[in-house]
């Protein structure tokens, strides 16, 4: 790669980010074309991939050397003491370049090899689909169809090619619709509960400064009321804070009023833009960050980053979602601005609340390709995946994930997967080792040719499946199908397993959940062992052998140890 | 009170009754008044509950009232009869002798000295403490003297690992003129080996310590103890400790607050501020011991509560047995009641007063947190569980057992406890309670265990402070669950040994058969 000067560095020191003494593990550091490797003296190995830096910084030359920051996406932070200044300098250069690629082509999905053939890469991107998934909801039905307007991309360049619509909802409603509503996202179907017969329903704010009209998109929300047989009045809601729905008036742009729209219950959620939510992290991540914190400025770094409070905000927003379906079978529309951030939070955490599939390993796969993937977040400008426009960043999905790990912790049975899963998915949101979150949306990774040229996540989670369960998980508290989850602020507490995922320092020396996970297993091989070890028995006391014995001792082997605790 | 209000709650006493239905009422009672939502709740509650809330207010009625020992004997332990059999007398449990004798193999140097026995050197000391054997009673006399509430160094933890020693004691009362005593040095310096130094923790802010001497106390001077490094911390007690449990209830019990407003009570409560200093004191106690080989005297004014903190959390951290339900029963009963803690001052009302009292602290409460964090992080290193901290939580403020009553030994003799209500540990040791209070995943581990004191790794202790503020249905819920888990995996662990050993068996004949 012509941006590597130095590959190798030795005697480079990696410091204990929290120690006070100053603790350092010294090794080497290796440069490749995709990740910065550190093998310290143990030869523990810590891989960096370059994709996940989100920050170099190359601190004032001490005695020691030259000190180089790395912060990354996943939120390792990663401080070298490189000997000679002039090493620190190439390594500094060539990692702000590798970090920063200006061509999709050049990410290493486009380059991640994992000897596949093209047909199990082809069965690999078929594993998610779809269309099987509203089959699933139950629809195309009497009320909802399949809409063919958008199949060329002509009507949203940021919906995929399917939509489901109200049946009663004519193509030229649906056109018109389209263009009173930013980036032309008119409201379509996002989940539909089969026995309330009520919907979710996502789109971007109209177009309606201060008066304007469009009876096509009128006649599109009663449509979506009228789908509803058992509640004919509809919820729009409104992600964002008032005011700034107000401001957006003066832009041509706005909300709906009540009196235009028949049969609506219109309401404001108040969740923050992208902007806030961007320095909301940010503020977060640099009180964690503080050697010797106090537990006073933790807390009250904690309190001025919002962070919480904005995680709270969002999930309030879903339990309102789920309350106006589960309780009163009303249909909700769910918009902001223009309908790719908040309300991709708003309706995948309302569907997960109240459809235990969506809790399941591979629901929840298909509920972020339905929610978030096909629907348009654009993930590669919200991860900042090229060297683009640093405002565009912002942690929506990170907060989504945490809002489902706030659940899994109020819930702890009610999730077949557990934590790790959620780490892995946030992992390769910002990896760019699989296609799946490349691009902004379907027209732009169909363009990108990413199912040919790239491999898809999800079947190499499925097959780590193992890694990702949740030993306490019970289906039978899934017939407590929604979730209602308390809000009170106290519920609400600092996700450490995430923001500090590599500062084991900072951890329970033994997790429990491991042990439950191991013992889960070793249960599952105890019960074979004892099926083999009955039917043995049962063949040896009638016919003696020197066949038994031989099966004894493989037995012997496969008896699995009694898991560690550390 | 008088005694017709007593004698009407002998009556009301289902004293015939099974006992477990009574007594989860007292606890709801007990709790809710601890930390319960509000005080139009415990109106409603129904007579018999109340009786005991104004029992439990005649335990603080007055400083006045609190000396008098008559009132105590009218407390509800006296009267109550237990219904089950006593397998083992708590009384006779964690005697001084006996704890003695578990380390008596090891430590040469150490002796048990009676010199306390009347009570009459150190009123808050039991008759029998552990001190150097090269001291000799009288100088112990002298000593005492020269120590806050006369509390002399006396052993507190003897780390096997290499024959260092953690020691407790009050304030040195050097007062402003800096006076000295020959005693009190030989003593410290007794404990230490040729040529090794040794560290002062005390657990005061030295400009604390400093004006402490105005009023007759102080701390040691470099001068006078020149092998002895002093260090100083600084652990909050009395009143901010329980203005801090005053704050963090009162936010725990506000179901309305906004995100700001819980983050910024939380903060400014203290609590978890109180609970990292208490710990990093005792981790500074225990590296001192293990890693730096070196022994310690831990004081702050009295040394009857930061330093009780210190001394037994220490332990927590080195000592595996202080982690099994027996060996943290003889932790609390050597390092907190006959160490002196004030357990009928500091325990009275917790966070509910209606006036400040001015003896009144969570200590205790403190203590048990910390404890409470440990577990957190080590898991499986405990032989007992969050509802055994629960348990001693709640009996430490409101008890059928006279264990956690009086201020220390001397008191409890003169009520003649023993004799006339039953020990916590007789009813807790059972095995039907016991299981109750067992950690399913304690596996003993043999290790020191190194707490992280970073405040992104202290949490709300929930179980105490929510409890009654949100339903843990689920929570308790996926807990039993995993006790199935770990049930079933040594039901099927057995079963297959069993398999083996039957399958065995059958070879084995088989051999017999075929080898003539």
């Amino acid at each position: 790669m012509e941006h590597i000067r130095t590959t190798k560095v030795e005697q480079v020191k990696l410091l204990d980010r929290f120690s006070t003494s100053n603790k350092s593990l010294t090794g080497t550091l290796y440069l490749t074309a995709t990740h910065l490797l550190f093998i310290d003296a143990h030869q523990k190995e810590t891989w960096i991939l370059h994709h996940h830096i989100a920050s170099v910084e190359k601190l004032a030359l001490t005695t020691s050397g030259c000190p180089l920051v790395i912060q990354c996406k996943n939120f390792r932070t990663v401080h070298f003491i490189v000997p000679r200044e002039r090493d620190c300098h190439d390594i500094y250069n060539s990692l702000l370049q590798l970090s920063k690629q200006a061509k999709y082509e050049d990410l290493y999905a486009f380059s991640y090899n994992p000897k596949q053939n093209d047909a199990e890469r082809l069965r690999g991107w078929e594993l998610i689909d779809l269309a099987e998934e509203y089959k699933r909801m139950g629809v195309p039905n009497s009320n909802w169809q399949l809409s063919d307007a958008n199949r060329e991309y002509k009507i949203c360049e940021t919906y995929p090619r399917e939509l489901y619509v109200p049946r009663i909802a004519s193509k030229p409603i649906i056109v018109g619709s389209s263009k009173f509503r930013s980036k032309g996202r008119f409201p379509v179907l996002s989940y539909y509960h089969q026995s309330k017969e009520a919907a979710i329903c996502r789109c971007s704010q109209p177009l309606s400064g201060f008066s304007a009209r469009c009876l096509e998109d009128e006649h599109l929300l009663q449509a979506i009321s009228k789908a509803n047989p058992a509640n004919r009045y509809m919820y729009v809601m409104d992600t964002r804070p008032r005011l700034n729905a107000m401001a957006n008036r003066a832009a041509g742009k706005g909300y709906e009023n009540e009196d235009n729209y028949s049969n609506i219950r219109f309401q404001f959620v108040g969740i923050e833009n992208i902007h806030v939510m961007r320095s909301s992290l940010q503020k977060l991540l640099e009180v964690n960050g503080t050697k010797g914190l106090s537990v006073n400025d933790f807390y009250s770094g904690l309190e001025s980053s919002g962070w919480l409070r904005h995680i709270k905000a969002v999930m309030d927003a879903a339990i309102f979602l789920a309350k106006a379906i589960a309780a009163e079978s009303a249909s909700v529309l769910v918009h902001c601005s223009d309908g790719w951030d908040r309300t991709s939070q708003v309706c995948s955490l309302g569907s997960l609340l109240l459809d235990p599939y969506y809790r399941t390993i591979r629901g929840f796969m298909v509920l972020i390709e339905k929610d978030w993937i096909s629907f348009g977040h654009k993930f590669s400008e919200r991860c900042g995946h090229l060297d683009g426009d640093p405002k565009e960043v912002s942690p929506v999905f990170t907060q989504f994930l945490e809002c489902v790990w706030h659940l899994t912790e109020q819930f702890p049975q009610a999730f077949e997967f557990n934590e790790a899963f959620l780490l892995q998915i946030h992992e390769h949101i910002h990896s760019c080792q699989f296609g799946n979150f490349i691009g902004n949306c379907q027209k732009e990774r169909e363009e990108l040719k990413l199912k040919e040229k790239t491999y898809s996540l999800w079947p190499f989670l499925l097959d780590d499946q193992k890694k990702y369960l949740n030993p306490l998980y019970s289906s039978q508290s899934q017939k407590s199908a929604v979730l209602e989850p308390n809000t009170v602020s106290f519920n609400f507490k600092f996700w450490r397993n995430m923001y500090h995922q590599f500062d084991r320092t900072l951890h329970p020396r033994q997790s429990v959940f491991n042990i439950i996970m191991n013992m889960n297993e070793q249960n599952k091989q105890l019960e074979k062992d004892i099926k083999d070890l009955e039917s043995i028995t049962a063949v040896s006391g009638d016919r003696p052998g020197g066949q038994a014995e031989s099966t004894l001792t493989t037995l012997g082997q496969s008896d699995a140890t009694r898991p560690t605790s550390c | 009170m008088t005694w017709g209000d007593q004698a009407l709650f002998i009556q009301r006493t289902p004293c015939c009754a099974e006992v477990p239905a009574w007594w989860v009422q007292l606890h709801a009672f007990s709790v809710q008044g601890l930390f319960g939502k509000n005080s139009e709740q415990l109106t409603n509650s129904s007579s018999g509950l109340e009786l005991e809330g104004s029992v439990r207010g005649r335990r603080v009625e007055s400083p006045t009232a609190l000396s008098t020992l008559d009132s105590i004997t009218l407390m509800y332990p006296f009267f109550y009869r237990p219904m089950f059999e006593v397998i083992e007398d708590g009384w006779h449990s964690f005697l001084p002798e006996q704890e003695f004798e578990l380390y008596s193999s090891t430590i040469s140097e150490w002796r048990l000295s009676y010199v306390n026995k009347e009570f009459s050197v150190c009123p808050s000391y039991p008759p029998a403490v552990i001190v150097p054997k090269a001291i000799d009673d009288d100088a112990l006399r002298k000593v005492a003297t020269f120590r806050h509430g006369g509390r002399f160094p006396v052993l507190s933890y003897y780390h096997k690992k290499n024959g260092m020693v953690i020691m407790r004691s009050g304030q040195p009362l050097t007062g402003t003129n800096g006076r000295r005593c020959k005693e009190d040095e030989k003593l410290i310096n007794a404990t230490l080996r040729a040529g090794k130094r040794g560290y002062i923790i005390d657990t005061r802010p030295l400009n604390i310590a400093q004006q402490a001497r105005a009023k007759g106390g102080g701390f040691e001077q470099e001068a006078h103890y020149p092998q002895w490094r002093r260090i100083h911390k600084s652990i909050d007690r009395y009143h901010i400790l329980q203005e801090s449990l005053i704050k963090l209830v009162e936010s725990c019990n506000d179901q309305t607050q906004n995100m700001d407003r819980w983050l910024s009570k939380l903060e400014a409560s203290n609590w978890l501020t109180h609970i990292k200093e208490i710990l990093t004191t005792a981790c500074l106690a225990a590296q001192c011991l293990d890693r730096e080989g070196a022994s310690i005297l831990i004081h702050g004014t009295e040394g009857t509560d930061s330093t009780l903190q210190v001394t037994s959390l220490a332990q927590i951290i080195l000592e595996p047995r202080s982690r099994t339900i027996r060996g943290f029963e003889a932790l609390i009963e050597r390092e907190w009641l006959q160490a002196g803690h004030p357990f009928q001052q500091r325990c009275a009302q917790s966070a509910y007063c209606n006036s400040k009292q001015k003896w009144e602290s969570p200590v205790f409460l403190l203590f048990l947190d910390c404890v409470w964090q440990i577990l957190r992080q080590f898991p499986c290193s405990f032989e007992f569980n969050e509802n055994f901290l629960i348990m001693l939580f709640e009996h430490a403020y409101a008890s059928q057992f006279g264990t956690f009553l009086g201020n220390n030994e001397s008191e409890r003799c003169k009520l003649k406890l023993q004799q006339k209500t039953m020990s916590l540990w007789s009813w807790v040791n059972r095995p039907s309670e016991l299981s109750k209070f067992t950690n399913p995943l304690f596996e003993a581990n043999n290790l020191v265990i190194w707490p992280s004191v970073a405040p992104q790794s202290l949490q709300l202790w929930e179980g105490i402070f929510l409890r009654w503020n949100r339903s843990s249905k689920y929570l308790d819920e996926a807990y039993e669950e995993m006790v199935n888990i770990i049930e079933y995996n040594k039901e099927l662990q057995a079963k297959v040994n069993l398999l083996r050993r039957q399958l065995a068996e059958l070879e084995t004949e088989d051999g017999v058969q075929e080898s003539p």
